[in-house]
């Protein structure tokens, strides 16, 4: 599963992961985090997100 | 107004703001603070930050006895905040620069800071370096410390790390050394910046301390963009009370932030600091008309518990309690105990609209909140003391 990039703080969101502080199990994969999901860092939507290289 | 060499052909030719007490709108800065700006001169003469836009007139007359304004080559913006690039646009228009360096993040900010046309801008990342002649500059971004355009440039010539915002203390000075004033005035300056400021990226602390420590960057001087510069043994002093700020491991201390109508809520903060220092443990009472919520934080910063009192007014809590709950949350501390108590007329709302916060910020809730009607009487306040009691002895366990 991809790794995402936030645009604004350079946090990484890793499926492997998940965010626990949101509730976010592990392997839930990025397109899967709900629309209202924010950056735990700095708290920028997911649209600020772009797939890891 | 001089400036002064701190390194063989840098100069610190920042401001010193003597007046300074609301700090960004948030905080305070009780002994004033300084923004610090650092010029090079080398074969491209560079300028390390502005200052503050009302501070202007104190940079320029500091640079200009060492350069005509007009000669600066470079600008190197590592942080986009007024108190440090707010004489940029002034700036670039007086000296004109070839160049202008900053973050990725930092140019989205200059962009929506100055909406500015045909300025020089150079983005560097983290890895890039830059040579001004004799020396180089090398950049890491420090996204997040605090701001996502934050920068730490690092001149390996020097031995010196220009890092910005991190390790800021706000102390308005005549000294420019960590090492030429009192100690403990430091390092509270210190924790203060950092509790108010810097804690909730402290997971990037750690991370980048890591990162510097791998870099093995060869540092002999840190100079932040607020008070005081760190010099030789002061480098690894500076460097390990961000690891020890990071970690948030708490002492055996507790704070009681209420505020109060007709003194019971106060009462009963007493009567709790009573059962706590029956258990050993060190304990601030903080009434939130007499202390700013600044004030209260940096004395949240350090202690196992923060134990919060309002009394029950209008079916909620007192708005000066409500201020101090959500700027402690938005700062997000870390392995602490959480209590609530308070008086109430009829209803009783306070104790369990505090308690939720608490819970929101994932504070441990070892001990009922206690609640009392009107006025204290002797059982109320012996609730009270056990509730101390039982945090202390929490403390005192963990």
């Amino acid at each position: 599963m991809d790794k995402y990039i936030c645009g604004i703080c350079g946090y990484e969101y890793d499926p492997a992961y998940g965010d626990p502080d949101s509730n976010i199990p592990v392997g839930t994969p990025f397109e899967k985090l709900p629309e209202d999901w924010i950056c735990p860092v700095c708290g920028a939507p997911k649209s600020e997100f772009t797939k890891a290289l | 107004m001089r400036p002064l060499e701190i390194k063989k052909d840098i100069y610190w030719v920042g401001a010193v703001d003597w007046n300074s007490r609301d700090f960004h709108g948030y905080s305070r800065s009780p002994l004033g603070t300084t923004y610090n700006a650092y010029l090079a001169m080398d074969q491209k003469v560079t300028l390390f930050d502005t200052v503050k836009y009302e501070n202007k007139a104190e940079l320029i007359c500091r640079l200009s006895q060492i350069v005509a304004p007009q000669k600066i080559d470079y600008f190197v913006i590592n942080h986009l905040e007024p108190d440090h690039a707010g004489s940029l646009r002034d700036m670039v228009e007086l000296c004109k620069p070839e160049k202008i360096f900053c973050s990725p993040m930092g140019l989205r900010s200059m962009e929506a800071h100055f909406h500015f046309k045909d300025w020089p801008v150079e983005v560097v990342k983290s890895g890039d370096s830059i040579s001004l002649g004799s020396r180089e500059v090398h950049f890491l971004e420090a996204r997040m410390l605090h701001w996502p355009d934050s920068m730490f440039s690092y001149l390996p010539q020097d031995k010196l790390l220009i890092c910005n915002d991190a390790f800021g203390q706000n102390i308005a000075s005549v000294e420019r050394f960590a090492d030429q004033i009192d100690r403990d005035v430091l390092k509270h300056a210190m924790q203060q910046y950092y509790a108010n400021i810097v804690l909730p990226y402290s997971p990037i602390v750690l991370k980048t301390l890591d990162q510097v420590a791998q870099l093995g960057l060869d540092i002999d001087m840190i100079a932040p963009d607020h008070g005081l510069i760190y010099r030789g043994d002061d480098v690894d002093f500076a460097l390990d009370s961000y690891r020890t700020f990071a970690e948030q491991k708490p002492l055996k201390k507790a704070v009681i932030a209420y505020d109060t109508m007709w003194h019971s809520t106060e009462k009963m903060a007493q009567a709790i600091a009573a059962g706590l220092c029956e258990e050993g443990i060190s304990v601030k009472i903080m009434w939130l008309k007499a202390n700013h919520h600044s004030a209260v934080m940096t004395e949240i910063f350090d202690a196992a518990a923060l134990i919060v009192g309002s009394p029950t007014h209008n079916n909620g809590i007192l708005p000066s309690v409500a201020g101090l709950l959500t700027y402690v949350k938005g700062l997000r501390p870390q392995n602490k105990i959480g209590a609530a108590f308070g008086s109430f007329g009829w209803s009783g709302e306070s104790v369990k609209v505090i308690t939720e916060w608490l819970e929101k910020m994932e504070m441990r809730i070892v001990s009922d909140a206690v609640k009392c009607k009107h006025v204290p009487t002797h059982d109320d306040y012996e609730k009270c003391r056990l509730l101390g009691q039982a945090i202390g002895k929490e403390i005192n366990a963990m």
